[in-house]
């Protein structure tokens, strides 16, 4: 099994890649707050303002 | 709150004049991507559903060569996957990256490029699949020349993508970043190593591997596509568009960090479950079974997750359709994740392998899993693009959504029964050892359960048609509209 003399070494280069990003990021502190990340995006408003007349708002004046 | 900074144009639309490419978000790409993600999405469903009326009304390939099941089946493949699903996953991964790093992207002309060169892929992947150019490598098909172009413009994307991340004002790399991170980073590898092949015409090549070596790289591509093509980054996709839907931060970050990294050190070897009781080594098949098996725990925690982050709003499930589809996609996408361990199983596999309930399983992922994620995140995404505050209309999308689930659920349940009937019909045996049925009985029992297969595929096509029909009343009652960027980086938590 020749294509395993790949496989093998490239997977487990694969994996020793990732596990030297995640530590990097571990050790920069990017998992250190488990709760504020989940909020954040929530408060990026990206709805479009009404474009066009007719576009009447109902639903935005729910969040702000 | 509101967490417009100090010096945005508060309230003030990206509108033109106003706007310049260094304050507004490029989302020209992302609208050609989530426009172009339809329009695929109904070329590729259709060419589905015409092999499966060819399966059940097999005169229907006229004696025409180009339009032989054999041609059209990796035309469909190509298309749904990497014309649909792949623009689908640039639209919301360019749209995600910009919004969570609070940057515009990264070489917006690399980015139109790769809009350009993957349109290009696609062109002359629906050309030379019907003329009979093909590696016969499933799901990697295309001639050297394509790949050639494929490769160059992963690169790009790659480039775009993470230059974005470097330039972020936020310092969190937001989840849904990681697993879109992860996927164009494999798939660049996947598809480098697996497409090395000896050029002898512009035409024609020959794999640089042979045999079982050949068949093991192949399903080691194959699988891994499965994995970070059609889960990873489409669960980027769940991360963002479920919680901004749903208007609930995710039910734990810390599972949907847990979940990443679980699902990026198990996945690789998962591959050799294509490959039970062939020439592969029996300890190969075993490690492909055994990496199976551990993976149905990285997906159903993600699964749960992504549920429960509607926990206390299940509410807005009666009245929001988009909300229907991104729920719904994860009920198919544990059912699915569930089904495929098993099946990797090797006695369950010995009756499954080369039947229609493979098919079926498949379709449970990509119909349910992947069609309905992408569709409920471009229902999201069009009318923020387009200047509008909804969809045209919100009827047409609760309308989609019951008859493609109904249409999914047909097809799924006629494949599951046509496949088990299959696969036990062939392991018949008499008294004295002799099949009891021949193969072409097994075909003939198969027809009933064709004929509803067609019908499921032509409900999930009418659903896309309805889309199509009701992204297209959308964005003719608006117009391309670019939003600024906080011009400071909101308080983060």
């Amino acid at each position: 099994m020749e294509a395993l003399y790949l496989l093998v070494p490239l997977s487990l280069a694969i994996v020793a890649l990732a596990a030297w990003i995640f530590l990097r990021m571990s050790d920069s502190g990017q998992f250190d707050d488990m709760e504020g990340p989940a909020h954040s995006i929530l408060h990026d408003d990206d709805r479009s303002p009404p474009a066009t007349k007719e576009g009447t708002d109902d639903d935005d004046n729910a969040r702000s | 709150m509101t967490t417009v900074a100090i010096g945005a144009p508060a309230g003030a639309p990206g509108a033109s004049g106003v706007s310049n490419a260094a304050t507004t978000y490029n989302y020209k790409v992302v609208r050609q991507f989530a426009v172009m993600t339809v329009v695929w999405g109904v070329v590729g469903m259709l060419v589905g559903v015409w092999i499966a009326a060819e399966l059940a009304w097999p005169a229907l390939n006229m004696d025409i060569p180009w339009i032989t099941y054999s041609r059209l089946r990796p035309l469909h493949t190509n298309a749904v996957i990497f014309a649909f699903g792949g623009s689908a996953l640039f639209a919301t991964s360019y749209f995600v990256v910009q919004r969570t790093c609070q940057a515009p992207l990264f070489a917006p002309k690399l980015a139109a490029f790769t809009f350009w060169g993957w349109q290009a892929v696609i062109v002359a992947a629906a050309i030379t699949l019907p003329l009979g150019l093909s590696t016969t490598k499933e799901y990697a098909e295309l001639e050297w020349p394509i790949d050639v172009l494929i490769a160059l413009v992963w690169v790009a994307y790659a480039i775009v993508f993470f230059g974005t991340i470097a330039r972020r004002k936020t310092p969190h790399i937001y989840v849904a970043n990681w697993f879109f991170g992860a996927y164009v980073i494999t798939i660049a590898v996947l598809h480098i190593v697996n497409s090395m092949a000896l050029p002898v015409t512009w035409t024609k090549s020959y794999s640089a591997y042979a045999g079982v070596q050949d068949a093991m790289v192949q399903w080691w591509y194959g699988h891994n596509a499965v994995g970070f093509f059609l889960t990873a980054g489409f669960l980027g996709m769940m991360y963002y568009f479920i919680p901004k839907q749903a208007e609930r931060p995710v039910y734990s970050y810390r599972l949907s960090i847990v979940h990443f990294w679980a699902l990026i050190f198990t996945y690789m070897w998962a591959g050799p479950h294509h490959l039970h009781y062939t020439a592969l080594p029996d300890w190969a098949q075993s490690v492909g079974m055994v990496f199976s098996l551990i993976l149905l725990a990285p997906s159903w925690g993600g699964m749960i997750n992504g549920i429960m982050t509607l926990s206390g709003a299940w509410h807005k499930l009666r009245e929001d359709p988009i909300l229907k589809f991104l729920v719904v996609s994860l009920s198919f996408y544990g059912m699915s994740t569930f089904e495929g361990p098993m099946m990797s199983i090797k006695t369950v596999n010995a009756l499954s392998h080369y039947t229609d309930w493979t098919v079926g399983h498949v379709h449970s992922g990509a119909l349910g899993w992947v069609g309905f994620i992408t569709m409920g995140s471009i229902y999201y995404l069009i009318p923020r693009l387009f200047g509008r505050t909804q969809m045209y209309s919100t009827r047409l999308i609760e309308t989609h959504f019951w008859i493609s689930t109904i249409g999914v659920v047909l097809y799924i349940a006629a494949l599951w029964i046509a496949g088990v009937t299959q696969g036990l019909m062939w392991r018949a045996t008499n008294v004295d050892g002799t099949l009891t049925y021949a193969f072409v009985e097994s075909v003939k029992a198969s027809y009933p359960y064709w004929y509803i297969r067609f019908a499921g595929g032509l409900l999930y096509l009418a659903g896309m048609l309805l889309m199509l029909y009701n992204c297209l009343m959308t964005i003719r009652a608006g117009k391309a509209v670019d939003a600024p960027v906080p011009a400071v980086a909101a308080a983060h938590a």
